[in-house]
């Protein structure tokens, strides 16, 4: 039986349990409620945890864990010569052996393939078959302990509403757990890249060629690990972006919440939203079928030579990808602004347009910094649209025309496809990915920060 | 100022107001042009989505329709070597191709030749055989008879039909023509000089060919030039010789190709130039049919009273045509740069005027998984397995998300420790996508050994990233909640959990709900963590499971845009049109929710 099946049957009798629970505590007291510590549906929902909880811990925990624990079992039986073997044949080997368990083979499974594969066969059986049986018996041993716990007197509301609460603050810390997962998968796999490659060449190389020579004579396959390039280019299409984006961004929101009548302004804003909401392996596509070979025209057509995976074309779209954002958090931070400081600057007989550039801009900077310094956290952190319409070589050049990679790109390109995690070349995704999470997240603490500094002052 | 000349004033006022007038004006001006850059900045954000939109519907609508070609299939038990048992399973297995190749074949019985039988069977798709199996396997007594049966057109002839592989001109000369044949060799002439406009059009494309190859042989002039002195001052500096070689000999290639276009840019000239009567046609070149008498004639030469060609189609006389009943059609784009031949233009035209050849509604579009035959690929397979993520997705980031808002809104204390967990979850928000993709991968695949490719895992993932979205728009519901409600609640003796979970959760579940499908029409566009967890993969199959292998909308967009094929350009769209409608409905449901339930206190 399959976990999914598994815990399906149990939450199935964790029905039945609050059905039997809460029939008990009736007849406990004879259908006379006053007596009961607790409504009837408390002692169900206290037959129902007991009788679920315990038997969704093991299902989970073993279905996470099992599949590693009967690997390494097959492993440590394997016969010596194949146990000898080095790791990346190992793995093959392991690789061939899943195949031939799940019946997706290929060619005829080789004899210490078909016994190691038979073997593991085993091993899942009996791990599935103990697992049913660990979980039943919980579930049914946690259902008949809960039906001798119910008595009147039992304070089942209590303990409900504390399991609850425990579920609450579980609950809570997944996000703690998350951000938890994320640097410590990122650090140990970047730490194994940096035993590989000195962190100084990391950071200060001027050459990005992660692919590695197979054969000492192969061309451009140096296994250069120099990520200044991947940074500059990064870089590069965040500014082509942020031009795009803020000043665009930005005169709309204050034409939006200064100038426009509700009518403008009830069709404008859900259109820019619109924008906000379209996935952005769209904009990648639009990016890498239209604007790169309009660009790449009219680079032609004036003598320029353009690249078809031009900077440009990947930084406009992405700064398109970014109005509704930069607009949105600046139309928040104009709309802040007080009416009296507004009101002031009209009095003494400025325009409107006086009043936004000396009054009302000044008044909401921090939060229109904070704004900016966000979206450029998102620019760096996009990645369908720098994956479809910018380059995948190393260019350290400050040419918009020019095709230059980024940091997600990189991590993309490291990443699909055949991974080895013994070799820098993947495990340089992570190093990679370890400095956009740090760079992203400073981004944002500053960012917050300082809109939070410049809410204090008017409320 | 008490001592101002008494004429002084008036003029000093009248200047006074002219130029606080100009002032004014100049001040009123700057307000304007203030005013219309905010309305150039809101258009152009807007003529950008209408850009985006325009190009994507454009290039995405002729995927929904496909062109089909009624065959008339003979369902020969002989050549599909059924035996005499015939059950579902050797009906299911049979050879159907050979069948559809011989009702090729009997069309045009004039074909003969490998490559061009080859050509020939390449006019249908290559999944043409699944119809005709189908159309047996519905009612298996058709077998031994000939059936017309629809089967889909390849996509290069699809693309073709649907006018996106070149422009196409018909003209209809005065004056009538003359073969002098039926078949194999033709010659066509005219008493008017009605070939003219064809030699004159050919002239121009080739003035035209000619100045391309100059200006790539002056590019290469100067390419040469700085090459040479580099070489010399490499040379001189005392470079590696191994080096200098290299350079020697990119020279010299870079030499001999210059020469070749210059040779080739003479020749040109001259064609383009000559007086002479009569002009070859080459590949290179447009292609000319002239269509006479019911036959099709490739032009390969022409002079001004007279073409000589090959009649692709056979012509029913070599009587003459009188002026109106025949016409000269070109194929602008030039057949070496084209993937559908001109024999291939015959075929086709011959079926189409026999009204064989239909522009139907694409509904496999809708019902089949991936492919990498564009007519055959279809967005179902997408669908499923977008639609098993997000079920997981919503399994785990819902009741997670709404428990931890509550517990942070509702219940804890106001310390360090909750603190952490705000400021954790804001980070979260902002966090790339991708880094949950590298999480996904390190955590999910490696450490706990999940399969590769799975719904399950890529729910897992994009779970994870709504989370915050989620707990941050359920919190927000929950807060709107007037305290009033909670302290009435408690006034008559409910517990807090109860508070809660009896009034305040009730009624910001609009709230959050409207927050909950807002990240799940997030997480339905998402596609960089999926990459990291190996849902890239080419899967023919519609997924139908949690486990099984299976790919999602926004990657099949990713991929199919990857593809070289010219059709998958406008599977691309569509399929972006279709997640576009999913997202469109899932926003206009958040929409309707916060509009009918959400209460404003």
């Amino acid at each position: 039986m399959s976990g999914f099946t598994l815990a399906v049957i149990v939450v199935l009798l964790a029905v039945g349990a609050y059905a039997l629970g809460r029939s008990r505590s009736v007849s406990s007291v004879s259908g006379n409620l006053r007596n009961l510590h607790s409504l009837p549906g408390y002692y169900g929902l206290y037959a129902a945890c007991w009788c679920a909880i315990p038997a969704l811990i093991i299902v989970v925990l073993w279905s996470i864990l099992s599949g590693t624990i009967v690997e390494t079992l097959v492993q440590a039986s394997l016969p010596s010569e194949i146990a000898a073997l080095p790791d990346s044949r190992m793995s093959l080997f392991m690789t061939d052996v899943r195949n031939a368990v799940s019946g997706n083979i290929v060619s005829d499974p080789s004899p210490e393939v078909q016994a190691a594969a038979d073997h593991y066969q085993s091993l899942n059986n009996i791990s599935t078959w103990a697992l049913t049986v660990l979980a039943l018996v919980a579930a049914i041993g946690g259902l008949w302990l809960a039906r001798q716990r119910i008595v009147p007197q039992l304070k089942s509301r209590e303990t409900v509403e504390r399991v609850v609460m425990i579920a609450m603050i579980t609950a809570s810390t997944i996000a703690i757990l998350t951000t938890i997962g994320i640097v410590v998968s990122l650090f140990f796999e970047a730490y194994r890249f940096f035993l590989q490659v000195p962190l100084s060449e990391f950071l200060f190389g001027l050459e990005w060629s992660p692919q590695m020579a197979i054969r000492a004579d192969q061309v451009g396959s140096s296994g250069a690990f120099g990520a200044i390039p991947v940074f500059a280019g990064t870089l590069l299409i965040t500014l082509i972006a942020m031009c795009v984006s803020v000043p665009i961004g930005l005169l709309s929101a204050i034409y939006m919440s200064e100038y426009a009548s509700p009518r403008v302004r009830s069709i404008a804003k859900p259109l820019l939203e619109i924008l906000a909401g379209i996935p952005t392996v769209v904009y990648g596509f639009f990016a890498a079928l239209t604007v790169a070979p309009f660009f790449r025209g009219l680079g032609e057509s004036v003598g320029l030579p353009v690249s078809s995976e031009s900077a440009l074309a990947a930084g406009v779209v992405m700064g398109v990808m970014i109005i509704p954002f930069v607009s949105s958090l600046s139309d928040d931070v104009i709309t802040a602004v007080p009416r009296s400081l507004r009101d002031g600057s009209y009095g003494l007989g400025a325009t409107k347009s006086e009043t936004i550039t000396k009054v009302v801009l000044p008044a909401a900077l921090p939060g229109v910094v904070g704004a900016v310094l966000l979206a450029v956290s998102r620019a760096i952190g996009e990645t369908m649209i720098v994956v479809m319409a910018a380059g995948l070589a190393s260019n350290l050049t400050a040419n918009p025309f020019e095709a230059v990679t980024t940091v997600t790109v990189q991590i993309v390109t490291l990443l699909v496809g055949d991974q080895e995690f013994d070799s820098p070349k993947t495990l340089a995704a992570f190093a990679l990915g370890l400095i956009l999470f740090f760079v992203t997240l400073a981004l944002n603490v500053i960012a917050l920060s300082v809109v939070r500094k410049y809410r204090e002052k008017y409320d | 100022m008490t001592d101002i000349a008494p004429a002084a004033p008036e003029r000093r006022e009248l200047k006074k107001r002219s130029t606080s007038d100009a002032n004014v004006r100049k001040r009123y001006r700057k307000e304007r042009r203030f005013r219309f850059y905010g309305i150039a900045a809101v258009s152009s954000a807007i003529a950008m989505l209408a850009v985006l939109m325009i190009t994507i519907i454009g290039s995405g609508y002729p995927a929904f329709l496909q062109h089909e070609l009624a065959l008339e299939v003979n369902i020969d038990p002989v050549t599909l070597e059924l035996g005499e048992v015939r059950d579902t399973d050797s009906l299911g297995k049979a050879p159907y191709l050979r069948v559809v190749r011989e009702s090729l074949k009997a069309e045009f019985p004039e074909v003969t030749g490998r490559t061009a039988r080859r050509t020939l069977n390449g006019l249908v798709s290559s999944g043409a055989d699944f119809a005709v199996r189908d159309a047996v396997l519905s009612d298996p007594s058709i077998v031994g008879t000939t059936q017309t049966i629809w089967v889909k057109t390849s996509d290069d002839i699809d693309t073709f039909l649907k006018g996106q592989m070149t422009e196409i001109n018909r003209w209809m000369p005065d004056g009538g023509a003359t073969p002098n044949g039926t078949t194999g060799e033709v010659r066509v002439s005219v008493a008017s000089k009605a070939f003219a406009s064809i030699i004159a059009d050919v002239k121009r494309r080739l003035t035209t060919l000619a100045d391309a190859k100059d200006e790539r042989a002056s590019a290469l002039k100067q390419i040469l030039a700085t090459q040479r002195t580099d070489l010399s001052q490499m040379r001189a500096g005392g470079a590696s010789e191994d080096t200098a070689q290299r350079l020697a000999d990119s020279i010299a290639s870079s030499e001999a190709e210059m020469q070749g276009l210059i040779a080739e840019v003479a020749d040109l000239r001259k064609r383009a130039n000559a007086q002479e009567s009569s002009e070859p046609l080459t590949t290179k070149l447009p292609s000319y049919l002239i269509r006479i008498n019911g036959g099709l004639v490739k032009v390969e030469e022409v002079s001004a009273g007279e073409i000589k060609g090959q009649a692709l189609l056979p012509l029913s006389s070599d009587a003459a045509a009188t002026g109106g009943t025949w016409e000269i059609v070109s194929y602008v784009t030039p057949e070496a740069d084209r993937r559908v031949k001109d024999i291939e233009i015959a075929w086709i035209s011959k079926l189409q005027e026999e009204g064989r050849i239909e522009n139907t509604f694409n509904w496999s579009f809708f019902q089949t998984g991936d492919s990498r035959e564009p007519e055959q690929a279809g967005i179902l397979g997408a669908v499923v397995g977008s639609f098993f993520t997000l079920i997981v997705t919503l399994l785990i980031s819902f009741p997670i998300g709404v428990l931890a808002a509550t517990y942070l809104e509702e219940f804890a204390p106001k310390n360090r420790w909750t603190d952490i967990i705000e400021v954790n979850i804001n980070n979260l928000a902002a966090v790339p996508s991708i880094v949950f993709g590298l999480l996904g991968l390190a955590v999910f695949l490696n450490l706990f050994g999940l399969p590769r490719s799975a719904p399950l895992v890529g729910g897992m993932v994009l779970a994870l990233m709504t989370l915050p979205t989620i707990i941050i728009a359920s919190r927000a519901a929950l807060k709107s909640v007037p305290p009033s409600i909670r302290q009435a609640a408690l006034g008559v003796g409910a517990s807090r959990l109860q508070t809660v979970t009896h009034h305040v959760l009730p009624l910001a579940m609009p709230g959050i709900l409207t927050g909950t499908i807002i990240g799940m029409a997030q997480a339905l566009g998402e596609t960089a963590p999926l990459l990291m967890i190996g849902m890239v993969a080419f899967i023919v199959d519609v997924p139908g499971g949690f486990t099984d292998p299976a790919t999602v909308m926004p990657v099949q967009i990713y991929l199919w845009a990857d593809s070289p094929e010219r059709a998958f350009v406008a599977k691309t769209s569509a399929a972006i049109m279709v997640l576009l409608a999913f997202l469109i409905i899932m926003n206009a449901l958040a929409v309707l929710l916060r509009k009918r339930f959400e209460r404003r206190w």
